[in-house]
């Protein structure tokens, strides 16, 4: 979807001297603030604060929950998205604001939506209590379902569009060969649009390493179960702040990693 | 799609930058058309108490008008120690004050003016029956405490550490707050709270005394701080609350004398 427009970005057409200074501006608000966590770090005490039981159980925490729910996203976002592009589904519009509401709605209100629908005073949350004896708030699983909640749209919407864009002429091809759709779908359209579902992978996951808000308002905060690291962040503040920043570090690295990792194949729809 | 996408988010920045300009014009220009305005930080436990002090301090002072601000008591001292203009500091802990004080940004040595203890919060009729400290360790309690850091939970340790009971929690939360909102939703059997968040939480939770607490009340420090913009009017409002008039709105909330 990107490479056809990519020529019309190039800079040989002639952009607008006067942009660059709000486009500098903007870069400054980006990257001003992680100036001013690297320069109030503590580099002397940094290997002691990095290496502390809850910082690695809240790193380990934040990678493995994070994969999970990016895998979540993966196998029931991706159909989702299917269906938004290409299944015709009863209204559509309805649909996809829906989808969109955890993008728009403060994680803080998603966490607490969680709570009255899977909590204990949730219809659902009552069901599972009564039947299975499950209460899923302080545990692992729903720090996975948080985060899943707040990741999904970023890839419905990435593959969503990636899917309209690549519109449908091969898979009419594949079909008047004798493919069946399974078949087309799995040989045609998934290679077709795996760069728009690997940024949209990307993002998911970007999501789930910072989600906060929803994980504590629906979670709750333990070490090693429901604390991850942008929790931990929040708590070491109140007393060791100099712990604080060393973690908020190692979430600007991890980022930065993620998207150098991914940047080549999967982003540049993001560029 | 994308390109709908794009203008969403457009938009959604566009509404933010309205949202950071408004809220950072607004704060100095109350400030300049009122010179007389008190700005007092205080612990999100004394939210209700001051509240109602501010609005006397209003009524007995002409002219005058409080302002607020009420958090978590390490976040207020954090904004103090890093330049936030105010009047008063009225603390949660002692442990708290005692950043400011090290910073050197109080005008006189804080005062003691109230204390409060944990008192066990239990959803109405309170379903598992806890009717002690130690009742919170039976392992079919899901209990919420909070976390070592912030000033309730180190009154807890130091209450599990008195009692020898070990407690397993099912979450540490970082403030009173959500461990009383936890109790509330019902997803808690039990949190350990302050009487008074307790007391302010009306019939949504129920309260359970507990002798042990008694060991590890928490001390309530206000003090005036330097160069408070408002002057003497600060001394005046510190004298409310540790005065008569501040005792009696204090015991009412559930506090102890200090």
């Amino acid at each position: 979807m990107t490479t056809t427009r990519q020529p019309v970005t190039r800079r040989g057409v002639g952009l607008p001297r006067v942009l660059w200074v709000p486009a500098a501006l903007a870069f400054a608000i980006i990257a001003l603030p992680v100036v001013g966590l690297v320069l109030k770090a503590n580099w002397a005490r940094m290997p002691e604060l990095l290496v502390s039981d809850s910082a690695l159980d809240a790193l380990r925490l934040s990678l493995e929950t994070a994969a999970i729910s990016t895998a979540l996203c993966i196998v029931l976002g991706g159909p989702l998205a299917a269906v938004l592009a290409r299944g015709n589904p009863p209204a559509l519009p309805i649909l996809r604001s829906v989808v969109l509401l955890p993008l728009v709605l403060p994680p803080v209100v998603g966490g607490l939506a969680l709570l009255y629908l899977v909590g204990r005073s949730g219809f659902v949350g009552k069901a599972l209590d009564l039947w299975f004896g499950l209460t899923v708030p302080f545990t692992t699983a729903a720090v996975v379902l948080a985060q899943t909640f707040v990741a999904l749209p970023f890839l419905v919407v990435s593959l969503e569009g990636a899917l309209r864009t690549a519109g449908q002429r091969y898979e009419a091809v594949a079909a008047t060969l004798g493919a069946s759709p399974t078949l087309a779908f799995r040989r045609i359209t998934v290679p077709l649009v795996l760069p728009g579902l690997a940024s949209g992978t990307v993002l998911a996951f970007a999501r789930c390493l910072g989600e906060f808000g929803a994980t504590t308002a629906f979670a709750g905060s333990l070490q090693g179960t429901t604390r991850t690291l942008p929790l931990l962040v929040y708590l070491e503040r109140e007393t060791d702040v100099d712990a604080a920043v060393a973690l908020s570090l190692v979430l600007v690295v991890v980022a930065v990693a993620v998207i150098a990792v991914t940047r080549p194949r999967g982003s540049e729809g993001l560029s | 799609m994308k390109i709908r996408a794009l203008a969403a988010i457009g938009a959604a920045s566009a509404l933010l930058l309205t949202a950071c300009a408004s809220g950072a014009t607004a704060a100095p220009a109350t400030q300049a058309a009122a010179p007389q305005t008190l700005t007092v930080l205080a612990a999100a436990s004394l939210t209700e108490t001051f509240n109602a002090l501010g609005k006397q301090f209003e009524t007995d002072h002409p002219g005058v008008s409080v302002k607020f601000n009420y958090a978590g008591s390490s976040d207020l001292a954090q904004q103090i120690v890093n330049g936030a203009p105010a009047d008063v500091f009225a603390a949660a802990s002692d442990a708290t004050m005692k950043t400011v004080t090290d910073a050197n940004l109080t005008a006189a040595k804080p005062v003691t003016f109230a204390k409060n203890v944990l008192q066990i919060a239990t959803p109405p009729g309170n379903p598992k029956e806890i009717a002690t400290f130690a009742d919170l360790a039976e392992p079919d309690v899901k209990v919420v405490v909070c976390a070592p850091q912030v000033p309730c939970g180190a009154a807890e340790q130091k209450i599990e550490k008195a009692t020898g009971t070990a407690l397993k929690p099912v979450s540490q939360e970082s403030d009173v707050k959500s461990v009383l909102s936890k109790v509330e939703t019902g997803d808690a059997d039990a949190g350990l709270v302050y009487v008074t968040d307790v007391n302010s939480a009306g019939d949504k939770v129920q309260g359970v005394n507990f002798p042990e607490a008694s060991q590890a009340s928490t001390n309530y420090p206000i003090a005036v701080l330097k160069n408070a913009p408002a002057g003497d009017l600060a001394n005046q409002f510190l004298t409310t609350v540790t005065g008569e008039q501040g005792l009696k709105a204090l015991e009412q909330a559930g506090f102890a004398k200090p």
